[in-house]
């Protein structure tokens, strides 16, 4: 999926390359730079050794194991395919997760069902948790839709892609919530870009203010598009939390237990009414920021190759096979599974109609509007004109 | 009878408290509601009234008022969002069209966002800058929104509990310099439609077409247009998203000229598009081309040239007479 690195590339980032001697520069003389890695909470280490943190203590059943080890697997094969799809010109445009299966089907895991989840554009495993149908998922990159699920059978709303938009929105509903006297609790993806949105810092804001229960799940994957982290922010993305008057807390967004700990513990404490957290996973985007997307011009082959090493599901199946609590044949379900899901996700695709031209004007307004009736009634009649033509 | 004479800003503050007595989901909110009524007092004792859990006192932070407002809306609330001052938008532009207006269609219709927004806009009260833009071609222009202005107190009263009850984003604009005048409010009487233009003067030489502040404006020019022995119509279009054509075609195709004021700038303004879809409908009914008095394409100048930049008496009459001579 990513371009391997070329001698041509290594000129790009020579010559775009103060930027990075400078970073490297600052980060000796920052001891918390926005990519260093201090205070991580981790529960289950890249060799796939299991370990104890003295705040987030957990004890899946292998049976929640192997259902966390089957979701990621699920998540990344439909991920690979809605890539392939892309390069196949099904799709306009795919924004893959791989790499942040486990701080997606990690934090999806840990929330109820009445509670409600406003998601950034690349929150395909925790649609996927959800219980959203993942072919739903592809039909804004197909282009014929701008959403494709109704937010509230799943209480995951659409996708949102303009940046941080959503984390009020979620903020706002978290509000609602606790007007109501309810004790779900409502979570804001976003991305370490975000971060640096005023919208992002207005919700934190909000809903500290009224102590909403709302909990910030940002997945920093270290890149927003071409700008490092480190451009997003001069502190650890988490510490950023404390100025607001809420908790933060950095996890390894490569450790589904950690992922699934932490937000459980953050859930748990927006559910009793102690108001928002902010959970800051440190992962990796393995892939493109998306399709259209060449991070060869920005990022270094070494860097990925490390991140691989943290890979969320091979550390996860390690575990697994090395505590035997999957099988061959359980395993090998599992791919079995994930070949017909991309299956079905590559049939649902190229079957996927292109909506009626009348779709244009429908549902612009609630209670309608007279300029779209007019319109709606004007191309209808422009569109008839050739109907007669048509029927000789 | 329920009709009493009431300044504009009070029959919009009584309207907010019927809307709130009303639907216990209806929510006040915006920067300096609750304890001090707001800057121009049209939230004044709600707060006493119905707590601090339905009226708001915000953050100073216009994009988190609208962004949170959408969330309220999601989970079931109607929000009534106060922004303080019509330059005061800017920062909750983005929630206010990238995300409010188009979540309904995005959703194909599956969610809805009953947000109103609240704008006490335009000048002639001496303000500084930021304090009296015109903003509504800006928000007319994106489909989802809907926007409108009322004139006067009864509709002041009646259109904000319309635009409560509408499922669609409205954004209301209130004419902060009439907040003063006062009208008769018939609180029992039966509204018409929220998107329906009034014809607030009959007349059948020529066709005044306003909205919020400048309609008072016009009707004084028909007035001293009248001691002239011209008998000018004026048409209250009370909405500027959806525009009520059919009500405006009517008057024209009885005067057979129209001039549009309002007071935000004329280039690509609200008069511009109903110029042009005016030529449309009335082509063959039209002694003159319709004519658009307004703001100029500068920034809303300091408060002691605001008289310049308004449209008073003279300018709308002038236009009158240059339509006239057609």
């Amino acid at each position: 999926m990513t371009v391997e690195g070329t001698a041509a590339r290594s000129t790009t980032r020579r010559s775009g390359g103060t930027g990075k001697r400078a970073s490297a520069a600052r980060k000796k003389k920052t001891a918390t730079s926005a990519t260093a890695e201090p205070e991580l909470v981790q529960l289950l280490t890249p060799q796939g050794e299991r370990v104890e943190h003295p705040d987030y203590a957990i004890d899946p059943t292998p049976e929640e194991l192997r259902g966390l080890y089957r979701d990621m697997m699920l998540t990344r094969r439909f991920d690979a395919e809605a890539t392939a799809l892309q390069r196949q010109g099904e799709l306009g445009l795919w924004a893959s997760l791989l790499g942040q299966e486990a701080a997606q089907i990690g934090s999806a895991r840990a929330l109820h069902d009445d509670d409600y989840v406003f998601p950034t554009y690349r929150e395909h495993g925790v649609a996927w948790v959800r219980g959203v149908d993942p072919t739903n998922l592809l039909g804004m990159f197909r282009g014929v839709n701008h959403g494709g699920w109704d937010p509230n059978s799943n209480n995951f709303h659409l996708y949102t892609i303009v940046i941080g938009s959503q984390t009020l929105h979620a903020t706002g509903y978290a509000m609602g919530v606790a007007k109501d006297g309810a004790d779900s609790a409502v979570v804001a993806y976003f991305g370490d870009g975000a971060s640096s949105q005023g919208d992002v810092a207005e919700a934190f804001t909000f809903a500290a203010v009224y102590n909403a229960p709302v909990v910030f799940f940002c997945q920093n994957n270290q890149w927003a598009i071409s700008e490092p982290a480190e451009r997003q922010s001069r502190v650890p993305i988490y510490q950023r939390a404390a100025g607001f008057g809420f908790p933060g807390v950095r996890v390894d967004g490569n450790d589904v237990l950690a992922c699934l700990a932490v937000t459980k513990a953050a859930v748990e404490r927006a559910r009793s009414g102690q108001g928002p957290m902010l959970v800051e996973a440190f992962t990796y985007r393995m892939g493109a920021h998306t399709t259209s997307d060449d991070p060869t011009k920005y990022r270094r082959d070494e860097e990925r190759e490390a991140w691989e090493a943290k890979d969320p599901i091979l550390r996860l199946r390690t575990l697994l096979e090395k505590e035997k609590l999957a099988d061959k044949a359980f395993l090998d379900a599992v791919d079995e599974e994930s070949d017909a899901l991309a299956k079905r996700v590559r049939d649902a695709v190229r079957t996927m109609p292109n909506p009626d031209t009348m779709a244009i004007f429908e549902h612009v307004y609630a209670d309608g509007h007279a300029l779209v009736d007019e319109e709606r009634a004007q191309y209808a009649e422009y569109l008839a004109s050739f109907e007669p033509e048509e029927a000789k | 009878m329920a009709a009493t004479k009431m300044p504009l800003a009070k029959a919009l503050n009584e309207s907010l408290r019927k809307a709130m007595e009303d639907n216990p989901k209806v929510l006040v909110m915006g920067e300096d509601v609750g304890k001090l009524g707001g800057v121009f007092r049209i939230t004044d004792g709600l707060q006493k009234d119905f707590g601090e859990d339905r009226v708001i006192d915000t953050p100073l932070a216009e994009s988190g008022i609208i962004g949170t407002a959408i969330g309220l809306a999601l989970r079931g609330y109607r929000p009534v969002a106060e922004i303080q001052f019509d330059g005061f938008v800017f920062p909750a532009y983005d929630q206010i069209v990238t995300q409010l207006a188009k979540m309904h269609a995005r959703a194909l219709g599956k969610v809805k966002v009953p947000v109103v927004i609240r704008i006490p806009y335009a000048g002639g009260i001496g303000a500084v800058e930021h304090h009296s833009e015109s903003p509504e071609a800006l928000f007319a222009h994106v489909a989802g929104l809907k926007c409108v202005s009322p004139s006067n107190s009864s509709d002041a009263y009646w259109m904000m509990q319309q635009a409560i009850e509408s499922d669609d984003p409205v954004i209301f604009f209130e004419p902060k310099r009439r907040y003063w005048d006062k009208g008769e409010v018939d609180t029992a009487a039966i509204p018409g439609p929220l998107h329906t233009a009034r014809v607030a003067r009959q007349g059948g030489d020529l066709t005044l077409a306003a909205y919020g502040p400048m309609v008072k404006t016009c009707l004084e020019a028909a007035t001293a247009a009248a001691d002239e022995g011209r008998s000018l119509e004026v048409v209250d279009l009370r909405s500027m998203s959806p525009i009520d054509f059919d009500t405006l075609q009517r008057s024209v195709e009885k005067t057979g000229r129209l001039v549009v004021v309002h007071e935000a700038p004329v280039f690509l303004g609200t008069g511009s598009e109903i110029a042009a879809r005016i030529t449309e409908r009335c082509f063959y009914h039209l002694e003159a081309p319709v004519l658009r008095v307004g703001g100029f394409h500068a920034p809303y100048p300091p408060a002691r040239l605001e008289d310049e930049y308004l449209p008073g008496l003279d300018r709308v009459l002038d236009a009158v007479d240059r339509a006239l001579a057609y």
